[in-house]
């Protein structure tokens, strides 16, 4: 059961009439089926492939190449920690060490309740506020090891309701009304733009 | 006025004293929203815009030598010009942000991101295109979130989409995010990332974006921060923008300063103006190392960047001259490393960094980096050999013929070799696995050599213990 559901499965079609070659939006697409279960499953990847005209094994061929994809289940929350060199200098390897030793598992692991997974993650664009961590998509910053357990405590009993599930990321998803849209054009035939055309200096010989 | 202090809800930006081009929002709660925007004139660049020809934009953007913002430093106008007479053409905008160090551009999207649509817009009129791809690295869920609501703001009010503000021009700006790889931040990389591919660089030439990038058609990659300048470069003139800045580095950048300073942050900086020891001492910057302590080391342009010694404190923030010392200003990240840093420890993170993106395709680097990683994590378990430095330094010199981009070393009389490093590969994030190596035995030798000398002796003691 892990295909689209029907509903997915419009958001889909919407995604894909946004690029001129449907393959285009794979990535996003892989995004839709790790929202919909926690994780890209294989069924989802075969319907993917029938939805944007590529095999299987293309699918899982850039589906592989993206550390963010995970093809089995994760913790209901995944943990990033940045342990690259800004964060580092400022205790990242520390925090690291500290989240380790709280929930019993090594980066990598998922604690036997389900709920943690850990990683050892590379830099995560927040470098002057550090040691910092990722959970879920959502950023804490400037972490003590208390606030780090703080956090965990949260999380357990239900009061950090803002952290979605993971496999979601932003929360509104781009729409572009039919009447509103430019117009997406093949990469084969879509000529100069006319208005563009009508303001040019002079007529551009085009080359035969 | 500005507070000198750090502004809550854009965190870790501080607004300090100085002209402000691409951050004069973030003072503001709601300076993502379409109410703001508004208020503040973020459309009225690309409404000035629409009322040129697009060949006057283009040449109002060569003649203000807007340099980009995402590494290279190429400057936009003339990049602009590469593209040949062809039809489709795209734009694709380049928000993967993960160079080790670098935190501006998510602060861009995810606190102004109607100024980045306004600066989309604006070139792609100025290059007669009707399509962009607004490139969010994947783990930037906000930064994504943000961008969606301003889209869908944009469309609504027809600033962005058919008919620009009333205009026969129509434009769309497509969001589009990523999956988690710092390679992909190549602009090559991004192309086939955006096809739906496994995200590995192509061979340049042939595949200059410019000429054959997306679906083989004329594209143009330009980062965040760099097109985040246009709205504020159309509506206030080349020749105020060039009031900013220095001759041939004009305007502000955004610079992340992390590690071991007392404030660490994000500041908006004229070029050329402001040397690394007003950056890291000032009061209007950092404030001074940490705990009163030394300065061993900093990092001039993120990761990948050679790394600078107190003897560079009192080079300009303009890529020239720190080019020719050996380094560069890449993506505006500096990183700061007290006299307690392990020298060791910090070129290994770095290049396991590496090692990790490695995508694989050239083997110098697949090969090379892994390698690089292990010798130097035997070095610092103590299971180091007295032949590892010449081999890190050998391996180093296999990905990037050497000798490679270094600073000077005053008191020994060493001197610097300029910047950029030749390389062996198809792209340059192998070859930059080599500048923390080199430019930490270059400086810290010894602290290799105590390491090795150690785990020598300790093995000496255990083969005197059989
Ligand atoms: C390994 C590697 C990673 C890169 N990552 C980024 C990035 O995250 N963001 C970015 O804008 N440019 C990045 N670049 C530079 C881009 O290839 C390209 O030069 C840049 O986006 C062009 O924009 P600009 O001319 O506006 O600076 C990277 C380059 C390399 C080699
Ligand atoms: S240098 Fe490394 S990352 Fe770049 S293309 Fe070659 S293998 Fe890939
Ligand atoms: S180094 Fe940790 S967020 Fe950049």
């Amino acid at each position: 059961m892990s295909r689209l559901t029907a509903q997915n499965q419009e958001v889909a079609a919407e995604i894909i009439s946004r690029y001129p070659r449907a393959k285009s939006a794979l990535i996003p697409l892989l995004h839709l089926a790790q929202e919909q279960d926690g994780y890209v499953a294989d069924d989802a990847m075969e319907h993917l492939a029938e939805l944007v005209g590529v095999t299987p094994a293309e699918v899982l061929g850039t589906c592989s190449f993206y550390e963010m994809f995970v093809r089995h289940p994760v913790g209901k929350y995944k943990i990033d920690i940045c342990t690259n060199i800004s964060c580092q200098l400022v205790g990242g390897e520390e925090l690291l060490h500290h989240a380790e030793e709280t929930l019993g598992i090594r980066a990598g692991g998922t604690t036997d309740d389900g709920l943690f997974t850990i990683e050892d993650v590379e830099c995560i664009a927040a470098c002057t506020e550090g040691p910092c961590l990722q959970v879920n998509y959502r950023y804490e910053y400037r972490l003590s090891n208390s606030d780090f357990d703080n956090m965990i405590e949260g999380l357990r009993d239900g009061s950090r309701d803002d952290v979605p599930p993971h496999g979601t990321l932003g929360l509104t998803r781009q729409h572009i009304p039919q009447d509103h849209l430019a117009g997406i054009g093949s990469p084969e035939t879509t000529p100069m733009p006319a208005w563009f055309e009508s303001r040019q200096p002079e007529p551009e010989a085009e080359g035969a | 006025m500005p507070t000198n202090a750090y502004v809550p809800h854009a965190q870790g930006y501080v607004d300090n004293e100085g002209p402000k081009v691409v951050s004069s929002r973030f003072i503001h709660d709601d300076s993502h929203t379409l109410e703001r925007a508004l208020a503040t004139d973020a459309y009225e660049g690309m409404k000035i815009a629409l009322g040129m020809a697009p060949h006057e934009v283009a040449a109002l953007v060569k003649d203000a030598v807007l340099l980009g913002r995402g590494g290279a430093g190429f400057p936009a106008g003339i990049k602009w010009g590469f593209m040949p007479p062809v039809w489709p053409r795209y734009l694709v905008v380049n928000g993967d942000e993960s160079e080790p160090g670098t935190y501006k551009d998510r602060l861009l999207m995810e606190n102004d991101p109607h100024q980045l649509i306004a600066g989309c817009v604006i070139t792609c009129y100025a290059l007669g295109l009707n399509q962009c791809f607004l490139y969010v690295r994947g783990e930037m869920a906000l930064a994504q979130e943000r961008i969606a609501v301003a889209l869908n703001e944009a469309y609504e009010a027809g600033l962005v989409g058919k008919n620009i503000n009333g205009t026969d021009v129509s434009i769309d700006v497509v969001l589009h995010w990523g999956a988690g790889a710092y390679i992909v931040g190549e602009e090559t990389a991004l192309i086939e990332s955006l096809e739906g591919n496994r995200g590995m660089p192509r061979l340049k030439p042939p595949f200059f974006p410019a000429a054959k990038g997306l679906y083989m058609k004329p594209t143009i990659v330009n980062n965040v921060e760099t097109l985040a300048n246009l709205g504020w470069l159309l509506q206030n003139g080349p020749e105020s923008y060039k009031t900013y800045g220095s001759e041939t580095s004009p305007g502000t950048r955004m610079l992340a300063i992390s590690g071991h300073v007392n404030r660490p942050g994000v500041y908006e900086v004229e070029q050329g103006k402001v040397t690394f020891r007003d950056l890291f001492y000032g009061d209007n910057y950092c404030q001074g190392i940490r705990d009163g302590n030394e300065l061993k080391a900093f990092i001039p342009g993120g990761g990948s960047a050679p790394w600078f010694f107190p003897d560079q404190l009192d080079l300009p923030l303009e890529a020239r001259p720190v080019g020719a010392a050996g380094s560069m200003l890449g993506s505006g990240a500096i990183v700061v490393m007290d006299d307690t840093t392990d020298a060791v420890k910090a070129t290994l993170r770095l290049v396991r960094f590496y090692a990790r993106e490695s995508c694989g395709k050239c083997t110098p680097c697949r090969e090379g980096t892994a390698w690089e990683e292990k010798v130097l994590q035997r070095i610092l378990d103590g299971h180091g050999r007295p032949q590892d430095i010449d081999l890190l330094l050998e391996i180093g010199n296999n990905i990037s013929p050497g000798p490679y981009p270094v600073a000077s070393f005053d008191s020994q009389s060493l001197e610097a070799i300029p910047f950029p490093p030749k390389q062996t590969t198809i792209c340059p994030l192998g070859p930059s696995s080599v500048a923390p190596i080199t430019s930490a035995i270059r400086r810290f030798r010894h602290e290799f050599e105590e390491k090795i000398e150690a785990a020598v002796a300790a093995r000496n003691a255990g083969d005197q213990d059989d």
